[in-house]
């Protein structure tokens, strides 16, 4: 585990209830999908907590988030309110986009979470242009876009890095390498060994991140911010984490050994922060038991806030479709 | 009253947005040294700087959506197309992304980016360089799909454009950029889902848009030859679609034909024949008939292709099979 810079125990606590929140957020999510309070497709970020909760609070209030469908995180770690983020996935009015996005659209305006996109790679090349808006504004923002490493394969991927390269623009471009694309093992359908090496032909610099330590993801995310903000232009980072559900409630991951599934469960990044704070800051067990309380109570809260809100008004259908 | 050409209508819309707002700047393809396929963007390059005319890769889909990204962002983009048909390439980002995002969003964001896409067959390019695909775009909710046929309303109808808060596809036909039109000194728009009567006639409507408005119009003069007076209307927008102004014509001419140079099978005038029988059967002599282009790929050779789009001729024929005028 390396240690991140300058971190006070409060700093340290709030990376852990970050963490923590996402996890407890999914937990519920799963339990009322099987409840049918959540329809659709959900796809849940267990195991990937430390990449979100390292990466994203670390950003400036001008700052955007664009992200893939496994959006839940990265929301949460922005700033999103978990009953908003609740209430969309239950399809009611209270609900961050009215009901009208789902798990897989997440956005936020109020904390430029900018959203979740559903098409594999389709979020690169909006990320791409609201760091031309970034440029624009000189007011040293960037754009943070995720990706998978299913989106390395999409032709977006290979235009969007090009033109962020050519027009040295504000943004990092954010693998998160789960190691399957869907069911299929990145291995198998993707000819570059090593993913972040996909950055040199680009001359975009980059590196390769331990997505399951939320320490070493702040660490590595604090040089990369300086260097973008610094008008440097673009980085590419590649951060290797594992899913410890399937890739949606559907899907049981058969194709993976269960052996794989034991190796990386081990690194669980939630529990060996919690032992990791516990060893080696001093923080008490009294403290992680208050921050643990207090998140369980939020995501109580934000399903009770979903289950009794309205659904959205019949007028909403055609709303929301064309301004002035 | 100053004469100008359809191409230097486009480029004085441009020009007035890229003075009056600090938020619009020009993406696309050969848009700067080349000074675009078209020749719509010629000495932008030099006046504005790079930064605002922006030389993209040949990678349509990245720009593509790179506009309607700067457009969430707070910017004014311009995204040209080359052709209408390298839109293709880019359909995800407008289809999945820009028109949809104020939806998803529930009304956070929106995506005011203007596509701009030279359309239309003619040229001898063949079939992949040649094709009307508007119609498609005209079926998707979230975004503004406008096609002008004149000078005067593609000064008008840029202008209004850059007021909109939502994706607008602009379509600009490659046979039309040398035409020439009148258009007022005094600053004037048009706004959306406006038709315009092209030409008054109480026998028979001829609706159309872009360069099939011409071809209405030199079938209009073919009828007048024998007493037969066409009313020839230009829808000028297909998404927002004023229906209004051609149910006003068919209850006075009760006899209609819809032009347009896409293809026959579910293209646009199959959709406004449909209404058209929904809100005026009662008024109809006869089946509304539609002219359009052949269901092929566009040939080469030039009877080939002449033969494969709409012609005056062909419109008059049509009249005299279907409506019996």
């Amino acid at each position: 585990m390396k240690v991140a810079r300058a971190d006070s125990k409060t700093e340290l606590l709030d990376l852990y209830r970050h963490m923590k929140l996402i996890r407890v957020f999914e937990e519920a999510c799963a339990q009322q999908y099987m409840r049918g309070k959540i329809r659709g497709f959900l796809h849940l970020y267990i195991g990937e907590e430390a990449i979100a909760a390292g990466a994203i609070p670390l950003m400036q209030p001008q700052d955007y988030v664009i992200t893939h469908y496994r959006d839940h995180g990265h929301a949460l770690a922005r700033g999103m309110d978990p009953n908003a983020a609740m209430a969309e996935l239950f399809g009611r009015a209270t609900g961050s986009s009215k009901g009208k996005g789902g798990s897989m659209h997440l956005m936020d305006g109020s904390v430029n979470m900018m959203g979740g996109y559903a098409i594999v790679g389709g979020q690169i090349p909006l990320g791409v242009g609201l760091a031309m808006a970034c440029a624009h504004r000189g007011d040293e923002s960037l754009v943070l876009c995720f990706i998978g490493d299913g989106a390395l394969n999409e032709g977006e991927f290979h235009e969007g890095m090009n033109l962020a390269a050519i027009w040295n623009l504000p943004i990092v471009i954010f693998c998160e390498n789960n190691l399957y694309g869907m069911g299929a093992p990145v291995s198998e359908v993707l000819a570059a060994k090593d993913i972040y090496k996909m950055a040199e032909p680009y001359g975009i610099p980059s590196m390769q991140i331990d997505g399951m330590d939320v320490l070493a993801v702040r660490s590595a995310m604090v040089e990369v911010y300086e260097h973008v903000r610094s008008g440097k232009g673009p980085y590419f980072v590649e951060a290797l984490a594992y899913r410890f559900r399937g890739h949606s409630m559907s899907d049981p991951a058969e194709y993976r050994h269960k052996d794989e599934e034991a190796l990386w469960r081990q690194r669980d990044p939630v529990p060996t922060f919690h032992a990791y704070l516990l060893g080696e800051e001093g923080v008490s067990e009294a403290e992680l038991d208050a921050v643990d309380a207090e998140v369980d109570a939020q995501v109580e809260a934000a399903v009770e806030f979903a289950n009794a809100s309205p659904e959205p008004d019949i007028s909403e259908l055609a709303s929301d479709i064309i301004g002035s | 009253m100053a004469e100008i050409t359809y191409r230097e209508a486009v480029a004085h819309a441009l020009t007035e947005a890229l003075d009056a707002d600090d938020r619009v700047f020009i993406m696309g393809e050969d848009v700067g040294a080349y000074g675009g396929a078209y020749a719509v963007t010629r000495g932008m390059l030099d006046k504005y700087g790079p930064t605002r005319i922006r030389e993209a890769p040949i990678a349509e889909s990245v720009f593509a959506g790179a506009g309607a990204g700067a457009a969430m962002g707070g910017m004014r983009p311009v995204v040209e197309f080359m052709t209408i048909n390298f839109s293709l390439l880019a359909i995800d980002q407008i289809v999945n992304h820009a028109t949809k995002v104020r939806y998803m969003s529930g009304g956070q964001f929106n995506a005011p980016v203007i596509y701009r896409a030279v359309t239309g067959g003619g040229a001898g390019l063949a079939a992949t360089h040649s094709q009307s695909l508007e119609p498609w775009y005209a079926t998707l909710p979230g975004i503004h799909v406008v096609l002008p046929s004149t000078p005067y309303d593609a000064l008008g109808l840029l202008r209004e454009a850059f007021a909109k808060e939502d994706p607008v596809l602009f379509s600009e036909h490659a046979l039309l950029y040398r035409l020439k039109g009148e258009v007022p000194d005094e600053h004037y728009t048009i706004p959306f889902g406006a038709a315009d009567v092209k030409r008054r006639g109480a026998d028979v409507t001829l609706v159309a848009y872009s360069r099939m408005v011409h071809v209405a119009l030199d079938a209009a003069q073919l009828l007048a030859q024998r007493g037969v007076e066409a009313e020839v209307i230009d829808l000028r927008t297909l998404r927002p679609l004023d229906m209004e102004t051609v149910y006003q014509s068919v209850r006075k001419t009760n006899r209609v034909a819809v032009v347009e140079e896409a293809w026959r099978t579910g293209g646009f005038a199959a959709e406004v024949a449909a209404q058209i029988q929904e809100a005026c059967f009662d008024d109809l002599d006869g089946p509304v008939a539609r002219v359009a282009g052949e269901d092929v790929p566009q040939p080469y050779a030039a009877n080939l292709e002449r033969a494969s789009i709409p012609s005056a001729q062909k419109v008059v024929d049509t009249l005299a099979e279907v409506v019996g005028v």
